[in-house]
């Protein structure tokens, strides 16, 4: 079990959501990881990759690729990040061997927070405590180019007083697609409101995603629309040692 | 001449009529449901194999198409049949009216075919006197209708029975009848009087074989064996990129199509149709035509990696996973071909600069490369497609704005000095508005491009007051102090 991980806290987390790199933070330490935050980190690139600016993207991958040359496990707490580094960043360089061959040397390296847990870890319970009814939210990139889907749901089974109910729509995208969510923000904001109408149907106290920008998307519909759901990054549930909500 | 470029719809109508949201969202559903239960490993545990050899299949059909169209043409043409290749609409339409006014034709019987939908054919045969009738339910209902197909499969996925009921009361000035089966019936005795004095059957192909020189059709009422048999001339119309190598890839094919479209293990009719009526043979038509249509494809096939696109075997699954299709429905897409595929394929036919705000206009969720029978990485393509429109905005010097915006972050992105006191002044600046690091509005000032359209659907969030950095930074001191 290696000992020193570095995390990358994502640039979203970073401005909107540090509590969820905090906790992120305090589940490592608790299983015995000592961290390393690389204070030159940013962005891996993918807003501009997305939308189309591959020279854009192309610099700041360079970047995330510099920063981390070195890093034998560099954790994400955010599928579509973790995708972006190690699924995207060689068809940025396609054209460009030397740069291509540390993209693929990075490849491996990469790990999304919950896959950490499940795969390098090997844990299935983080000894968390949280009291209450949940349902997960499979992110898109997650479920469909890491193929992440059972490992959060096995996670959250192993939180003491949790209670993890499926909703009928977990695959359906919540609309946020990044500028997607704003250069068609009346579709993107019709397709959250499915995903939230599924989410209500569960019941459910909280809503919890390995992914922040899903749950930005979903947290500022919800608040809009004044329901009583609470909207939680996984890293949270499993942070959570049972003080009361 | 500036040219006219297709902006970017008003969905507004669209997704505020609750209506049609319910209808197209459950149609799809019941679709999506249907295709889920008999691609299931417990009753097609071969699936994925499948969906890999017709991919392979289809790579090499179209990485060798000349080879198989000529080889195709020597086939059918050793049958009696004769292949016209055409450039594009108007020179099938050319076609069709002299053939009609040799044969001194009027009825024209039709079974569904998206290529014809491509190129308007109803429209200008109409226009010079002949009449063209679909018999297809939902393509009649639609030519009654004077509307265009709203889904590749479903073609009048968007209307419930009672619009029908209205419509059939309207147009045909029958008594309302709201039973669908009923409904058929009325269309059914209609159309057969139309078999009977139609001279021309045109059909679509869903595949060319070029083993064989035939024709292949699928479907599941029957009317295409009807148009194709009775009138005493069929033509087929097919793109170039529909011919297989051979008869037995159909095992393959098949196998996919009717449960990736609608949810059947098989159509309940396939015709396999090689030429006209021969010697002593009682039945098919007299003459026998394959127009081989490219209207735009050869662009596609162009390009080595996108070509992919011409894979696609029409069946639909795309567009009924599609949460975007699900929610804008086809008639907001620009061409004939909605949904994912459509986004893939206008573009490159009808080029960059007509619409370049369809790629953009997904949320790049992947559903539609996980359903695709032909594996066609969709999801990648629009990305790559993004980059190409951009690229091609760039160099004509149009939507400079956001270019600009990016290259400004991407300064900030590799900076990490700059980076953080941007962080800071942003948090600075938006640190008042109150409740629990969400906004509800901002400013006017704030609130323009990107926050507008945010917030016209969302609470904003607020940057935090100290950015992980800092309180990661506040945390190691704390514990170096313990």
């Amino acid at each position: 079990m290696p000992k020193r991980v570095s995390i990358f806290v994502t640039c979203l987390i970073d401005q909107l959501f540090p509590k969820v790199g905090l906790a992120m933070a305090d589940v490592l330490e608790r299983l015995g990881y000592e961290i390393e935050f690389r204070e030159a980190q940013t962005c891996c690139g993918q807003p501009a990759f997305n939308s189309g600016f591959r020279d854009e993207a192309r610099s700041v991958a360079a970047h995330f690729l510099s920063v981390f040359d070195d890093a034998e496990y560099v954790v994400i707490p955010s599928g579509s990040c973790a995708s972006m580094c190690s699924h995207h960043f060689a068809e940025l360089y396609r054209d460009d061997p030397s740069m291509l061959a540390k993209a693929h040397a990075m490849e491996p390296r990469v790990w999304e927070f919950s896959r950490f847990l499940t795969e390098v870890a090997k844990v299935e319970d983080v000894g968390a405590v949280w009291n209450g009814k949940v349902t997960y939210h499979d992110s898109c990139h997650a479920l469909r180019e890491l193929k992440i889907k059972d490992g959060p749901r096995r996670l959250l089974r192993n939180v003491k007083g949790l209670e993890l109910v499926e909703m009928d729509k977990a695959e359906e995208c919540c609309g946020f697609g990044g500028t997607f969510s704003v250069k068609f923000a009346e579709l993107s904001g019709a397709m959250v409101r499915t995903k939230i109408a599924s989410i209500e149907r569960t019941g459910a106290d909280a809503v919890v995603s390995i992914d922040s920008s899903c749950l930005m998307q979903i947290e500022g519909a919800i608040r809009r629309d004044g329901l009583p759901i609470r909207v939680l990054h996984l890293a949270e549930i499993l942070a959570s040692t049972g003080d009361p909500r | 001449m500036k040219e006219i470029r297709a902006i970017q719809p008003q969905l507004h109508p669209t997704l505020s009529d609750e209506k049609l949201q319910l209808a197209v969202y459950t149609a799809t559903g019941r679709l999506v449901d249907k295709r889920k239960s008999t691609v299931a490993a417990d009753v097609l545990p071969e699936y994925q194999e499948l969906r890999q050899q017709a991919n392979d299949l289809k790579r090499h059909a179209i990485e060798h198409l000349d080879y198989y169209l000529e080889e195709f043409e020597r086939n059918l043409e050793a049958r009696g049949g004769k292949v016209v290749w055409c450039r594009d609409g108007k020179d099938v339409v050319d076609f069709v009216l002299s053939l009609a006014k040799r044969r001194q034709s009027k009825v024209i019987v039709k079974s569904k075919s998206m290529t014809t939908e491509e190129i308007h054919l109803n429209d200008h045969l109409e226009e010079h006197g002949l009449e063209p009738v679909e018999t297809d339910l939902g393509e009649y209902i639609l030519q009654l209708k004077h509307d265009t197909p709203y889904h590749i499969v479903a073609p009048a996925l968007h209307m419930t029975r009672y619009q029908v009921a209205d419509l059939f009361e309207e147009k045909l000035h029958v008594p309302r009848e709201e039973v669908p089966e009923k409904q058929t019936q009325i269309a059914r005795t209609i159309l057969r009087q139309k078999f009977l004095e139609a001279d021309i059957g045109i059909s679509g192909a869903n595949f060319l074989l070029a083993d064989s020189g035939s024709v292949v059709l699928v479907e599941n009422e029957g009317n295409a064996r009807l148009s194709t048999t009775a009138p005493k001339v069929h033509i087929a119309i097919a793109g170039v990129e529909k011919v297989i190598p051979r008869a037995q890839d159909l095992a393959t094919f098949l196998k996919l199509l009717g449960r990736s479209a609608t949810g059947q293990p098989l159509t309940v009719y396939t015709s396999i149709l090689s030429g006209p009526r021969r010697g002593t043979e009682i039945d098919g038509p007299e003459e026998f035509y394959v127009i081989i249509l490219d209207n735009g494809r050869t662009k596609v096939l162009r390009d080595a990696d996108k070509r992919q696109a011409l894979y696609c075997i029409r069946c639909g699954a795309c567009l009924n996973i599609c949460p975007v299709y699900r929610k804008i429905g086809g008639h907001n897409y620009p061409w004939v071909y909605s949904g994912p595929i459509g986004a893939i394929l206008t573009p490159q036919m009808e080029g960059l600069d007509k619409n370049p705000w369809l790629p953009h206009a997904s949320s790049l969720c992947g559903a539609c490369g996980e359903v695709c029978p032909v594996k066609i990485e969709i999801p990648r393509l629009l990305l790559e497609l993004r980059s190409d429109i951009e690229q091609d905005k760039a160099s004509r010097g149009e939507d400079k704005l956001e270019k600009l915006g990016f290259q400004g972050w991407a300064k900030v992105m590799t900076n990490p000095r700059l980076y953080e006191t941007a962080g800071a002044a942003a948090s600075w600046a938006m640190q008042d508005s109150g409740s629990e690091g969400w906004a509800k509005h901002l400013p006017w000032f704030m609130n323009v491009g990107p926050v507008k359209g945010w917030s016209s659907e969302r609470d904003i969030p607020e940057p935090a007051a100290k950015s992980f950095r800092q309180l990661w930074r506040e945390r190691r001191e704390a514990k170096a102090e313990q």
